[in-house]
C-alpha cells in the first residue's frame, strides 16, 4: 500500500509539473484532492486495512494531501504570475489608433462669454434682467435722453417696424428704463443689474458688421454712486475677464444717455499691451463704452437726479469673443455651421 | 477730421511730441484713429503706443528749400528745361526738369517775384515719380540729353505730399524763407485725423481743436483778427435782410467786397486746403472753405452782380419755405424737389440756395466776378438734419450745421472771410455788416457746488482747480463760497439750462480737462439692493447644459424671417400651423427674405442643417431663443422656445465598427427631451399623438406638461422635408416653449435612499395585439406590480413566426425590491402571478413561454 502512495505521488506531481493552463489545473486539483479524488479514495481504504497499519497509512494519506495541496497552491501562483506576465507582455495594444468616437456637444461661443460675464458680475452683486427685443422708439431713445431727430441717432441704423412707434432695439439701453421702472420701486431703491441681450441694426453684414448682436448693459444706481466707483468697478471686471494685471484706460467719449461718458480700454491681452496687429500697434482694446446715467433718464426711470447717481456700461460679447478666440469673421456667429461650433 | 498741425500752431503753442499730444486728445476725448506725416520723423513719446508709420522722412542736409533764380531752355531738348536754383551754396545748380509748370518761365531773365521750390541734391531719398506703385529711390547723377544732372526740383509726389506729378513744387515767395533751408522745416507736417463725436461740435475746426489742446495743455490760445478794412460806402442799401423763419435762420448777416479779382489761390492756402482733402479753386470759393474749416463757420459767397441783376436793383435776401412745386438746381448741378421744411436763402426772384446747405448754381462765383456778396448765417441743426435726410446731400457746411453752429460765430466769419478775400483778391470792403439777429439763443449759466463735483466725481478737486479748467475753455466763472457759478462760452450749445444736466455737462469738462486718469478706483460703498435670484435665467441655462450633456451643440440663428418661410413648414395646400399671431413686420429689412420676425425656431434650424449636411453626416443642434408674436398690442410677445433637431447617422464611422448605418431617428428625439425632463424633475409630462402638420402625423408627438400642450416634437412631413431638400436623411424636429419648463420644473425634489436588500430580477414576454401602444402595456404592468415593482425595461418588440398574425410580442425585464426586506421567490411569484393576470384582464395579453 505505501508503494501505492508513493506511485500516486510520484504521478501527480509529475503531471502537476506539465500543468500549464488555469483548466488543466482545476482539472487536476479534482483528479486528485476532490470529492470523489484519487487522495480522498485512499482514505476510504484507511477501513479495510488492518487495525495496525490504519494510523501510520492514515498519516502517510494526510501528508501526501498536505503535500499535494501545497504544490497546488505553489503551481497555481505559477500559472498566474506567468499568465500575467504573459498579459503585460503580449496583450499590447495600438494607442495610436483612433479612438471609438464619443459625443461632447457644446455651447455656442457667444453663451460662454455671457456666462463668463454673468459670474463674475454676479459676483459683485449685479443680476440678469432680460428686456425685451422688440421696443418703442420712446424707450430705444427719447427716454434715454435721444430725442427725434437728435443728431446721435445716426450713430445707429435702426430696423423700424410697419408701426413707426415699434423698433428692433439698437441696443441693450432700453432695458436700463425698464430695470429703473420695474425695481426702483418709484425711484427709491437702489439697483444693481445685467442686462444682456440680442440686439439690431440695418447695416451692410460684412466680416466686421452684423445686423444683430448681443450686448451686455450694466446699470448700477444708488444714492451715492462715484465715477470713481465706476472706475473701479469696470477695472475689477477687466483684471478678472482678462488678466489679473492688465492695465486699464478710460477715454472720454460721448453717448446720450450717460454724462460724463467714457471708453474703456484694457491693455492688449494679445501681445500684453507691446503693440500688435489686432490692436492696431496701440498696446489697447476697447471692451466698453460706460458713464454717470444722464440726469435725465435718471429722471426718466422715476429717480430725483439731485439725490440718486448711477452708472451705466455696455459691452460686445461676440466682439470680446472675436478677440479671444482670433476669429476674423464675425459673421461666424449666427451661421450655425458646426465646422465652426466644434471648436469651442 | 484731417488736422494739420502746422494749421493749429496759428492759434495755439504745441511744444510737446505730436503723438504725446494725440493720446491726451483722445483721452480728453479727441479720439484721434491716425496720425498722417509728411516729411517729419516719427517721434517716440514715452508711454504711448503709436503704429509705426512707413512714410519718407526727408534729409534735413539734401531736401532743402531752393530759389528757382531761372530757367534757361535745354540746348538738346525742347521737352526739358534748365532750373538755375539757389539752395545757399556760392554757386546756383542747374537742374534738368521736364516739369510743365516751369516752362512758362523759359529764358524770361531772372523771375520777380521770387519762386521757390523744393530742391533734392545727389543722395537724397525721394520717391519715384515715374513710378505707378510706391517706390523709394536715392537721387543719383545722370546725363539727361547732353547735360549731366545730379540733383533735381522735386513734385508733391516724389516728396510724398500728395499724388500730384504735373508738375513741380511752385511756392509763392515769402520774406521768411532762406535759400537752403532744411525743406522738413517749411513743408513738413503732421497731419492729426480726428474723430468727433457728436456733441464735440464746437471742435469741428482748427481754433475749436486748438481751442481744447489749449485747454488740456493749460496755455492760451490765439484767434486770429474778426476786423475788416472796410473804406467802401456802407454796406446799408446796396442789399437787404428778411427773414421769415427766425426758429430755423436765427441769424444772417452778409458783407459784400467790390472790385476784386478772382483768381488762383496763394500757395500757402492751396496747401492748407490739401492738407484737408479740400480741392482749391479760386481765391473767393477758397476763403469760404477755409473760414469753414478754421472758425466752424460756413460762409456762402454771392456774385453780387448776377443778385442785382436778378432783382432789377438793390437784392433783398430772404430766407424762407418753399412755395408749393419749388425747385432749385444747385451747384452739384442736381435739380431738386424741395420739401415744405426745407429752408431756403432766396431773393424776389426766387430760390438761390438750400440755407445751411448748399447754394445754387445761377449765382455762384465766375472767373468773371467783380463783387462778392458774403453770407454767413446760422441755421436750426434739426432743420439742417431734415434737409439733409430729404434731399440726401452732405457738404461741409450741412456737416457742421447739422451738429450746431453758435450764431454768435455767424458775424466773426463774415468779418474773417471778407478781409481776407480782399487781402488775396484786392478791391473795396463795404463799411459794415449787415446783421439780422431776431433770436438769439439764451445765455445758460450753471450753478454748481464744489461738493457735488467731489461726491459725484469720486475725488477731491479744489473749488479754484474746477473754476480754473471752466475758464481754461472760456466759462464765465464766479464762485461764492462753496458755489461755482460758471455761464458758458458763446461758441457752445451743449450746456443745458437744466440745472440737473448742466450740473452733469460741467462735471464733464471738469473731469475730462482735469484727466479721467486723475480719479481714482473705488469700490460701491453704496447701499446693495436686495438680491433677487433669476430663476428662469438659471434654469434657461440648466436646459442648455442638459442638451449640452447629451452631445448637442447650441446654435444661434437670425430673428429674421419671411412669411412664405414659415408658410411653407406645412404639407402642400395645408395653411402651416406655425403662424399663430400677427408677424411683426420690418419696415426697412437688411434683404426681403427677412422682412418679419420669426413664429418658430424651425426655419432657421432645418436652413443650418441643409447647409451643415454638405460636410456633416449626423448633427445633433438646438437654439434657445425668442419668437414674436403680435397679440394686437403695441409691442408683440416675445416667449423663448427651445428647438431640438436631429439627422443623420446615428453614429460615427470607426475601425471597429460602422455606426453610421442606422439613422437617427423619433426614439432619439424622445430619449433627449425625456432626458431633459428628467433633469429638471419634471415626472408630471405624457405625449400623445402629433397634432402639428410640420410633422408626419404618425411619427411624431405632442409633449403635454400637467394639462398644457408645450410642443411637438417627430419626423418632419416628408413634404415639408422635400423642400429643404433634406429627403436623403430623416430630419427629426422638435420645439417647445421654455416658460412651462422653467414653470413646472422641481426644484426640490426629493430622493430615494438606497436599498440595503437584494433585488429579484425576471423576465416576462406578453403577446398583444399588433397596434397596441407599448406605453399602454407597460402602464397596466406598472400598475399590477405595485410598489415592489420597482423598474421594468422592454428589452425585445418582436411580431412573426411563430407569433400569431395580427399580434407582436413584447419582453419586459422587471426587478422586483423591497428594502424593509429580502424578497423571496415566493413573493415574486406572488407579484408576477397580478402582473400577468392583470394584462390577460385588461390588454387580452397572453404569456409567451
Amino acid at each position: 500500500m505505501t508503494n501505492s502512495i508513493a506511485d500516486l505521488r510520484e504521478v501527480a506531481l509529475s503531471e502537476l509539473e506539465d500543468i500549464r493552463g488555469n483548466e488543466a489545473l482545476v482539472a487536476w486539483r479534482s483528479q486528485y484532492l476532490g470529492r470523489r479524488g484519487a487522495v480522498g479514495k485512499l482514505f476510504g481504504t484507511i477501513g479495510s486495512m488492518p487495525r495496525d497499519q490504519r494510523a501510520a497509512f492514515g498519516q502517510q494519506v494526510n501528508a501526501l494531501q498536505q503535500e499535494l495541496d501545497a504544490a497546488f497552491v505553489e503551481r497555481e501562483a505559477l500559472i498566474q504570475s506567468q499568465a500575467l506576465a504573459r498579459d503585460l507582455e503580449e496583450g499590447e495594444i495600438d494607442i495610436s489608433l483612433p479612438a471609438r468616437p464619443q459625443r461632447r456637444g457644446g455651447l455656442h461661443p457667444s453663451t460662454r462669454t455671457h456666462r463668463e460675464f454673468q459670474t463674475i458680475w454676479a459676483d459683485m452683486g449685479f443680476q440678469v434682467y432680460h428686456s425685451r427685443d422688440v421696443e418703442e422708439d420712446e424707450f430705444n431713445f427719447t427716454l434715454l435722453n435721444l430725442p427725434p431727430h437728435h443728431p446721435a441717432r445716426d450713430m445707429q441704423d435702426t430696423f423700424y417696424t410697419t408701426d413707426n412707434r415699434v423698433l428692433l432695439r439698437t441696443h441693450t439701453s432700453p432695458g436700463q428704463i425698464r430695470a429703473m421702472r420695474e425695481f426702483g420701486d418709484g425711484g427709491s431703491k437702489p439697483i444693481r443689474v445685467i442686462l444682456p441681450g440680442m440686439c439690431y441694426r440695418q447695416e451692410q453684414v460684412t466680416a466686421r458688421s452684423e445686423i444683430q448682436f448681443t450686448q451686455v448693459e450694466g446699470l448700477a444706481i444708488g444714492r451715492n454712486i462715484r465715477m470713481s466707483d465706476l472706475k473701479g468697478t469696470i477695472a475689477e471686471f477687466a483684471r478678472r475677464m482678462y488678466n489679473p494685471n492688465a492695465k486699464v484706460r478710460f477715454r472720454a467719449s460721448y453717448f446720450p444717455f450717460t454724462e460724463p461718458s467714457m471708453e474703456v480700454d484694457v491693455e492688449c491681452f494679445l501681445c500684453g499691451g507691446e503693440g500688435c496687429r489686432v490692436c492696431k500697434y496701440t498696446g489697447w482694446l476697447e471692451i466698453a463704452g460706460s458713464g454717470m446715467v444722464h440726469p435725465t433718464v435718471l429722471r426718466n426711470g422715476g429717480y430725483d437726479p439731485s439725490v440718486w447717481s448711477g452708472f451705466a456700461f455696455g459691452m460686445g460679447p461676440e466682439r470680446i469673443t472675436m478677440l479671444k478666440h482670433g476669429i476674423q469673421d464675425i459673421r461666424y456667429f449666427w451661421g450655425n455651421d458646426l465646422r465652426f461650433l466644434q471648436q469651442f | 477730421m484731417l488736422v494739420p498741425v502746422s494749421w493749429l500752431k496759428d492759434y495755439v503753442d504745441i511744444d510737446i511730441p505730436i503723438e504725446l499730444l494725440a493720446e491726451r486728445m483722445t483721452v480728453a476725448g479727441l479720439e484721434v484713429t491716425s496720425i498722417r506725416y509728411i516729411g517729419v520723423p516719427q517721434e517716440q513719446a514715452p508711454g504711448v503706443l503709436m503704429p509705426r508709420s512707413d512714410h519718407l522722412v526727408w534729409n534735413r542736409e539734401k531736401l532743402l528749400l531752393g530759389r528757382i533764380v531761372e530757367v534757361k531752355a535745354h540746348p538738346q531738348a525742347d521737352r526739358l528745361v534748365l532750373a538755375m536754383v539757389d539752395y545757399g551754396a556760392e554757386e546756383l545748380e542747374q537742374c534738368v526738369t521736364g516739369a510743365a509748370n516751369l516752362f512758362g518761365y523759359k529764358d524770361q531773365g531772372e523771375i520777380t517775384p521770387p519762386i521757390w521750390s523744393a530742391f533734392a541734391m545727389e543722395g537724397a531719398r525721394v520717391w519715384d515719380g515715374h513710378s505707378a506703385k510706391p517706390r523709394q529711390m536715392t537721387l543719383k547723377g545722370k546725363e539727361l540729353r547732353g547735360i549731366f544732372n545730379k540733383s533735381m526740383v522735386c513734385s508733391e509726389k516724389e516728396l510724398g505730399i500728395s499724388d500730384e506729378h504735373e508738375g513741380v513744387i511752385v511756392m509763392d515767395h515769402d520774406e521768411g524763407y532762406v535759400a537752403g533751408a532744411p525743406l522738413a522745416d517749411v513743408l513738413g507736417d503732421v497731419v492729426l485725423d480726428i474723430e468727433l463725436t457728436p456733441n464735440l461740435a464746437r471742435c469741428f475746426s482748427m481754433i475749436g481743436v486748438a481751442r481744447e489742446i489749449a485747454a488740456i495743455l493749460g496755455v492760451d490760445l490765439r484767434y486770429p483778427s474778426f476786423d475788416f478794412l472796410a473804406k467802401g460806402p456802407t454796406i446799408e442799401g446796396q442789399v437787404g435782410i428778411e427773414i421769415r423763419e427766425p426758429e430755423l435762420n436765427p441769424r444772417f448777416t452778409l458783407t459784400l467786397l467790390r472790385d476784386t479779382q478772382v483768381k488762383p489761390s496763394p500757395f500757402w492756402l492751396g496747401r492748407r486746403l490739401k492738407l484737408i482733402g479740400q480741392r482749391p479753386r479760386n481765391n473767393i470759393v477758397d476763403v469760404t472753405n477755409y473760414i469753414t474749416f478754421e472758425l466752424g463757420q460756413p460762409l456762402h459767397a454771392f456774385d453780387y452782380d448776377k443778385l442785382v441783376e436778378r432783382a432789377g436793383g438793390v437784392p433783398t435776401i430772404i430766407t424762407r419755405l418753399p412755395g408749393a412745386g419749388e425747385q432749385l438746381e444747385t451747384l452739384d448741378d442736381v435739380r431738386r424737389e424741395l420739401g415744405a421744411e426745407t429752408i431756403l436763402v432766396a431773393d424776389t426772384a426766387g430760390a438761390l440756395s438750400l440755407g445751411g446747405v448748399i447754394g445754387g448754381g445761377e449765382t455762384e462765383i465766375s472767373a468773371e466776378t467783380r463783387n462778392v456778396l458774403l453770407e454767413a448765417a446760422a441755421w436750426n441743426n434739426i432743420g439742417i438734419r431734415k434737409t439733409i435726410k430729404e434731399q440726401r446731400v452732405h457738404t461741409e457746411a450741412s456737416a457742421r450745421f447739422s451738429r450746431g453752429v453758435h450764431p454768435s460765430q455767424a458775424l466773426l466769419g463774415c468779418g474773417r472771410g471778407i478781409e481776407l478775400m480782399r487781402q488775396l483778391g484786392g478791391g473795396q470792403v463795404a463799411r459794415g455788416a449787415l446783421d439780422e439777429y431776431p433770436l438769439p439763443p439764451p445765455t445758460v449759466t450753471v450753478d454748481v457746488p464744489i461738493e457735488r463735483v467731489n461726491r459725484l466725481l469720486g475725488m477731491d478737486v479744489s473749488l479754484k482747480k474746477a473754476a480754473d479748467v471752466l475758464r481754461r475753455l472760456e466759462f464765465a466763472v464766479t464762485t461764492n463760497g462753496d458755489m461755482i457759478r460758471a455761464t458758458a462760452p458763446d461758441h457752445r450749445l451743449d450746456i443745458s439750462g437744466d440745472p440737473a444736466v448742466g450740473q452733469a455737462d460741467l462735471l464733464e469738462e471738469i473731469a475730462r480737462i482735469i484727466g479721467y486718469d486723475q480719479i481714482p478706483e473705488t469700490i460701491m460703498a453704496d447701499e446693495m439692493p436686495p438680491q433677487r435670484e433669476n430663476t428662469a435665467v438659471f434654469i434657461e441655462e440648466r436646459i442648455r447644459d442638459l442638451l449640452v450633456g447629451q452631445g448637442l451643440y447650441e446654435v444661434i440663428s437670425y430673428r429674421f424671417t419671411s412669411r412664405e418661410s414659415e408658410a411653407i413648414l406645412a404639407p402642400a395646400g395645408v395653411p402651416s400651423s406655425w403662424p399663430d399671431a400677427e408677424y411683426i413686420e420690418i419696415e426697412n429689412p437688411a434683404v426681403s427674405e427677412r422682412n418679419v420676425l420669426r413664429q418658430t425656431l424651425m426655419i432657421n434650424m432645418l436652413e443650418s442643417a441643409v447647409n451643415n449636411a454638405r460636410y456633416q453626416s449626423s448633427q445633433r443642434l438646438f437654439e434657445v431663443g425668442k419668437v414674436y408674436l403680435g397679440r394686437g398690442d403695441l409691442l408683440p410677445e416675445e416667449p423663448l422656445r427651445l428647438g431640438i433637431l436631429l439627422t443623420g447617422a446615428r453614429g460615427q464611422t470607426w475601425w471597429q465598427e460602422d455606426a453610421r448605418t442606422t439613422a437617427l431617428d423619433f426614439y432619439d428625439m424622445k430619449g433627449v427631451v425625456e432626458n431633459m425632463l428628467a433633469g429638471l424633475h419634471i415626472e408630471d409630462y405624457r405625449l400623445e399623438r402629433g397634432t402639428h402638420n410640420s410633422y408626419h402625423p404618425g411619427r411624431s408627438a405632442d409633449l403635454f406638461i400637467g394639462r398644457e400642450r408645450i410642443g411637438t416634437f417627430g419626423e418632419i412631413h416628408p413634404q415639408v422635408a422635400a423642400r429643404f431638400k433634406l429627403t436623403d436623411a430623416k430630419v427629426i424636429y422638435g420645439e417647445l416653449e421654455v416658460a412651462p419648463l422653467i414653470q413646472q420644473h422641481q426644484r426640490l425634489h426629493t430622493i430615494t435612499p438606497l436599498p440595503t436588500t437584494p433585488a429579484v430580477l425576471e423576465d416576462i414576454a406578453l403577446i398583444v395585439k399588433a397596434d397596441l401602444p407599448a406605453g399602454e402595456v407597460e402602464a397596466v404592468i406598472r400598475q399590477a406590480g405595485g410598489r415592489l415593482l420597482r423598474d421594468v425595461t422592454l428589452f425585445d418588440v418582436y411580431a412573426g413566426d411563430p407569433i400569431p398574425p395580427g399580434k407582436k410580442s413584447l419582453a419586459y425585464s422587471l426587478t422586483y425590491q423591497d428594502e424593509s426586506r429580502t424578497l423571496t421567490d415566493k413573493n415574486a411569484a406572488k407579484i408576477r402571478k397580478r402582473i400577468i393576470g392583470a394584462a390577460r384582464h385588461r390588454l387580452q395579453a397572453e404569456l409567451r413561454s
